[in-house]
């Protein structure tokens, strides 16, 4: 009785906090079932490759995932050879040398991914102004996730009658304003997969979205299966503490 | 107490010889062991031992954590990734700290929600409520800090808020919030002390939760019924008996934190959080952490700068003068039929508050938030005071361990005193 | 208030008797959960992922004239390479092995007779030994000379004189080409 009170203010504590945030009026995004969806959802690694090599051949020309290294490509199932070969394509800036020179030499499996422009005032200079955002957290950093990535990637249109659009902007359902100075950047047979698998904006947006899941979240394969561990370690010991409360209580009746 | 040795009754002659120059066996069997302690708890009185263990959980993370931590406003961001990347366990130690700043105001919120239910605040108790309300401020400024750490949107934008709050008192304003970023704008000094702050904080909340259980150890704990015990039949020993109940609830507790922290560790945060800190650019919606919304709420309320700062403090200043509000001798609503409707009320208006902060400060929101705000102070300043003079408490149990008859009594079915029922 | 609790059954409740198998059982779960928890915390001081995957160190050799040394960085530790003289090599190897305080014959400290690989760090308190630059002082063995506390280390890195225990370290390389070595 009492615990139920007591459970019920928690609940409404726990279940308010959320119910604050959502209210921002945003369009509901289309429900997309992704491999680590729930508790025991893991991810598709030949999704996640498949949406590297998406990142890497489209993305990444404006985008940069400061936060990542080659290395880390190895936990989606990519060979140590494969990660070295990824690596040695980029150039890498190192230095200064024994005559004080900067000089580049090419990337190894330990350096972070290569970013497409030297700072933020380049990267403007070079999108008309617009910030493309850096990707390494980035589906830790929208509301919705994988799941707003995917929309987003989807969600171009052209649009609606009396829509004021502004110069150089493009009109997508799930931005914020629905105004986007990205172009649609996916387009139908862009990439050509190794496994065969064709290359519809479908396709592309949903691997794409698989990747940067990983990317924000690497840890979240090891974090359910620790979290299941200890919920079904903490049911018994909470089962033989409350037994044992009950015997050390019992000779108070 | 005497000069000499303390005469120890242990027999472990290591322990004995410790107690006799230096009695903390003693003591700890005093204070814990045997500690006379009201026999009809309720699980209401689990949550000062789970803000306990909370507090350890959030010193032994923080530190851990500020091993990998930079705090500087070019590697903040980076290093607290870094710590979810590389540090091994990292993301573990980054996420049981993060939800455990929730857990921990979950936890001091129903603490704190018990205390006013069955008045321990009141005599003789009003020193320990105090020193609670104190370590309740601590919390609330070491919590604000912290967030500010990971240097993201939430965290630049959020001090940047929080530190303008002092810039509505006249005259000084201006010189205090200049004095505290430790420059014209929140940098990177500001977050250099943020969290040199952060880490002391801590520490002195360890200093006046001793003191609030020294103050509670000399009055004793209330209880549900809030009658003073009358003799050793209203008592039991600390151990085993709370001890056993206290597990229960540490690991009840224990199961809520890991769902969160294993399954949805961002659930009670913000994804701009995720977004470094742009001094250029403030996101669309700004809200402060879930914790701190109804004290936010009843700023937005207020529609004058200077107003809505004194009462968002006024709003826990209040709490420190609770003792003297309430004036009726009876301390359990179980036995204050107003008194009871009223709290729920209270209660009601919190979480409208908590609700309302977190929804833009427009239209019926404001309305909203600016009734329960008026409910809120009338709670403490109008009908407490007025209800100590006029209500008609219930009539009390004669002694905790012969409670009022079962059934036919005031109380509500099953509520009686025997906690082993419950249990 | 301290003379209200007699309730005389409840001293010390897990005493004696009544330490039955579920309080044992209860107990041990919570002691394995505790120290279970203790692990995560020390993990975390052991390094980290980015520090392991910089364990390697690549040296171009191309510019070392014989009898010259560099000292390159590898772990944040120095490493020493040196470019061994003929008369060098042939001191290190005409050393009687019993003589040796760790005893090593130089044929198993190096991977090509020219080039001698080692840490750059003293095995008696971890200072960085004297010899690199030609107008070190070098020891009365032409190696390396610790001003720390005077140990004296030969041509093949051996200690030879002073408290240092041991030879200075060969770290884990391989000739990736004639002249490049990565470390580690």
């Amino acid at each position: 009785m009492k615990i139920l009170k007591a459970l019920a203010v928690l609940g409404a504590l726990v279940s308010l906090a959320p119910a604050a945030r959502a209210a921002e009026g945003a369009v509901e995004l289309p429900h997309t079932r992704f491999s680590f969806d729930g508790i025991f959802g893991t991810f598709d690694r030949a999704a996640a490759q498949r949406g590297f090599q998406v990142y890497k051949e489209v993305c990444s020309a404006c985008h940069s995932m400061r936060l990542l290294s080659y290395r880390n490509l190895r936990e989606i199932g990519l060979s140590e050879a494969q990660v070295q070969a990824i690596a040695a394509t980029v150039e890498v800036q190192d230095g200064p040398n024994d005559e004080g020179q900067m000089f580049a030499r090419p990337g190894r499996a330990s350096d972070r991914f290569h970013s497409p422009f030297a700072n933020e005032a380049a990267a403007r200079a070079a999108n008309n102004g617009a910030l493309p955002p850096d990707f390494s957290v980035i589906a830790k950093a929208r509301e919705g996730g994988a799941r707003y990535l995917h929309a987003l990637l989807t969600g171009y249109a052209d649009a609606p009658a009396g829509f004021n659009l502004g110069q150089g902007m493009n009109y997508n359902r799930y931005f914020p304003g629905h105004q986007i100075a990205m172009a649609p950047p996916l387009n139908e047979g862009q990439v050509t997969f190794a496994d065969q698998t064709p290359a519809t904006v479908e396709q592309m947006a949903h691997d794409v979205a698989t990747f940067l899941a990983w990317a924000a979240e690497p840890e979240l394969e090891e974090r359910r299966q620790m979290g299941v561990k200890i919920i079904l370690f903490l049911a018994v010991l909470g089962v033989l503490a409350y037994g044992v409360k009950r015997r050390v209580w019992a000779d108070l009746h | 107490m005497s000069i000499g040795l303390h005469k120890s009754d242990f027999k472990n002659p290591v322990v004995r010889w410790i107690d006799s120059r230096m009695p903390i066996f003693t003591m700890m069997q005093k204070e814990y062991g045997t500690f006379p302690t009201p026999r009809n708890f309720n699980y209401f009185w689990n949550f000062g031992a789970l803000a306990m263990v909370n507090l350890v959980i959030m010193i032994a993370t923080g530190i851990f954590l500020a091993m990998n931590y930079t705090p500087h406003t070019s590697m903040a961001f980076d290093s607290v990734e870094r710590i979810m990347r590389d540090v091994n366990y990292g993301w573990l130690l980054r996420y049981v700290h993060a939800n455990g700043a929730s857990m921990f105001f979950i936890v001091v919120y129903i603490h704190i929600w018990r205390g006013m239910f069955y008045g321990s605040y009141k005599a003789p108790r009003e020193l320990l409520w105090i020193l609670g309300v104190v370590i309740f401020l601590l919390m609330m400024a070491t919590a604000f800090m912290g967030y500010v750490l990971p240097w993201g949107q939430m965290s630049f934008w959020g001090a940047t808020v929080i530190t303008n709050l002092f810039s509505a008192f006249p005259v000084v304003g201006e010189h205090i919030v200049t004095l505290l970023w430790g420059g014209f704008s929140v940098d990177n000094p500001t977050l250099n002390r943020f969290f040199s702050l952060h880490y002391l904080l801590p520490f002195v909340i360890v200093g006046v939760v001793f003191l609030h259980i020294a103050a509670l150890h000399i009055t004793g704990s209330n209880n549900p019924l809030g009658i003073d015990p009358k003799g050793p039949q209203d008592t039991i020993p600390f151990h085993p008996y709370y001890t056993a109940k206290d597990s229960v609830g540490i690991v009840v507790y224990l199961m809520v934190f890991a769902v969160l922290v294993f399954f949805a560790p961002n659930y009670l945060g913000h994804p701009d959080n995720y977004i470094p800190a742009n001094p250029l650019v403030t996101p669309a919606h700004i809200v402060p952490e879930w914790y701190f919304l109804p004290f936010y709420a009843i700023l937005r309320a207020v529609p004058d700068k200077l107003g809505g700062v004194l009462m968002m403090f006024g709003a826990i200043a209040v709490l420190f003068v609770l003792p003297w509000l309430d004036g009726s001798p009876v301390r359990s609503m179980r036995f204050r039929p107003l008194a009871r409707i009223a709290f729920f009320l209270w209660t009601i208006a919190f979480g409208v508050l908590l609700w309302a902060g977190g929804k833009p400060a427009e239209g019926t929101y404001v309305l909203i938030a600016r009734l329960a705000t008026v409910y809120y102070f009338a709670y403490f300043l109008v009908i407490l005071p007025l209800l100590g003079r006029l209500e008609r408490p219930l009539p009390l149990p004669e002694s905790i361990a012969t409670p009022v008859l079962r059934g036919g009594g005031p109380l509500p079915a099953g509520a009686a005193n025997s906690p082993m029922e419950k249990a | 208030m301290a003379d209200t609790a007699t309730n005389p059954g409840a001293e010390h409740g897990d005493g004696g008797n009544r330490r039955d198998f579920l309080k044992l059982t209860a107990g041990a779960f919570a002691a394995v959960g505790t120290g279970a928890i203790a692990w995560p915390f020390i993990s975390s001081m052991n390094p980290a992922r980015d520090v392991l995957a910089l364990a390697s160190t690549d040296v171009e050799l191309g510019p070392i004239a014989v009898g010259q040394a560099i000292t390159v960085v590898w772990r944040g530790k120095p490493v020493f390479v040196r470019r061994r003289t003929a008369q060098e090599i042939e001191a290190a190897r005409n050393v009687n092995l019993s003589e040796l305080r760790d005893p090593q014959p130089d044929q198993a400290r190096v991977q090509k007779d020219e080039w001698l690989v080692v840490i750059g760090i003293c095995t008696h308190l971890g200072c960085v030994p004297l010899g690199q630059k030609p107008t070190d002082e070098r020891g009365e063995y032409g190696g390396w000379f610790c001003p720390c506390h005077g140990s004296a280390y030969d041509t093949s890195g051996r200690i030879r004189r002073g408290p240092a225990p041991l030879n200075l370290a060969v770290p884990g390389y391989s000739f990736s080409s004639d002249t490049k070595i990565r470390i580690g």
